[in-house]
């Protein structure tokens, strides 16, 4: 479902890296990207989503952005969060998008 | 209408029809929560589709916070009306109150979403006209 394969060097502020499944119907439509923006913006951490590994990467505390990437259900959403508290953010969104964002 | 203010930025919707201020703000209140002070006004003061002063007046007084209060509207005289609105103010909240550039239904959920973040007025307005960037 998701891999935690996150670079943990002894740099707190590498990148960590994480995806998951979008499980719930409509996908990263309206009310998920309130959710998951809401939950970004309780982290430091710079957080980003994208739809494939390497991008192109979008600012997941960004409400607008993150409903433009119009995310289906069943897509990848890959993570890349860097910051202090980077790995407990990570830990946060993935269990959102996990939870189907409370509605699956 | 409106409900108790935190430190959060109010959100102010101004619509000229009273269904769809009131329809937006059903959207936030469902979509974001209740950690933003909100309320919404829509109609001339004879019931009819239109905007009046007073009523943004009273919305802005409803949805203040220290943080300030952001106002979305729809057309034409909703802008002119908010303006206006926001001059009668007193100098210390007017600075406080800013008129966003942005959809009144897309705008206020994203200033919303914004605001219970606990962004700053400025970071709450750049976010809701996002949507004309």
């Amino acid at each position: 479902m998701h891999d935690v394969n996150a670079s943990r060097a002894a740099n707190a502020f590498v990148p960590l890296t994480a995806s998951a499944i979008l499980v719930n119907a409509v996908g990263l439509h309206a009310r998920p990207s309130v959710k998951l923006t809401q939950c970004a913006k309780g982290f430091a951490a710079r957080i980003e989503l994208a739809l494939a590994p390497d991008g192109p990467w979008t600012d997941a505390k960004s409400p607008v952005k993150v409903m433009r990437v119009k995310a289906p259900q069943g897509a990848t959403l890959h993570f890349r969060v860097t910051g202090p508290d980077g790995n407990a953010a990570l830990a946060a969104v993935l269990a959102l998008v996990h939870d189907g964002f409370g509605e699956a | 209408m409106s409900n108790s203010s935190f430190g959060n930025v109010g959100i102010v919707i101004v619509s000229h029809s009273p269904k769809i201020a009131e329809g937006a703000a059903d959207m936030v209140r469902q979509m974001v929560g209740n950690a933003v002070p909100l309320a919404w006004t829509g109609g001339d003061t004879d019931g009819g589709l239109g905007t009046n002063v007073a009523g943004i007046l009273e919305a802005i007084e409803a949805a203040w916070s220290p943080a300030g209060v952001a106002i979305l509207v729809d057309l034409g005289g909703a802008e002119t009306n908010s303006e206006m609105a926001v001059e009668m103010l007193a100098e210390d909240r007017r600075v406080r109150v800013v008129v966003c550039n942005a959809p009144v239904v897309e705008g206020a959920v994203i200033a919303a979403t914004e605001s219970s973040g606990g962004s700053s007025l400025a970071a709450v307005k750049r976010s809701a006209e996002e949507f004309y960037a």
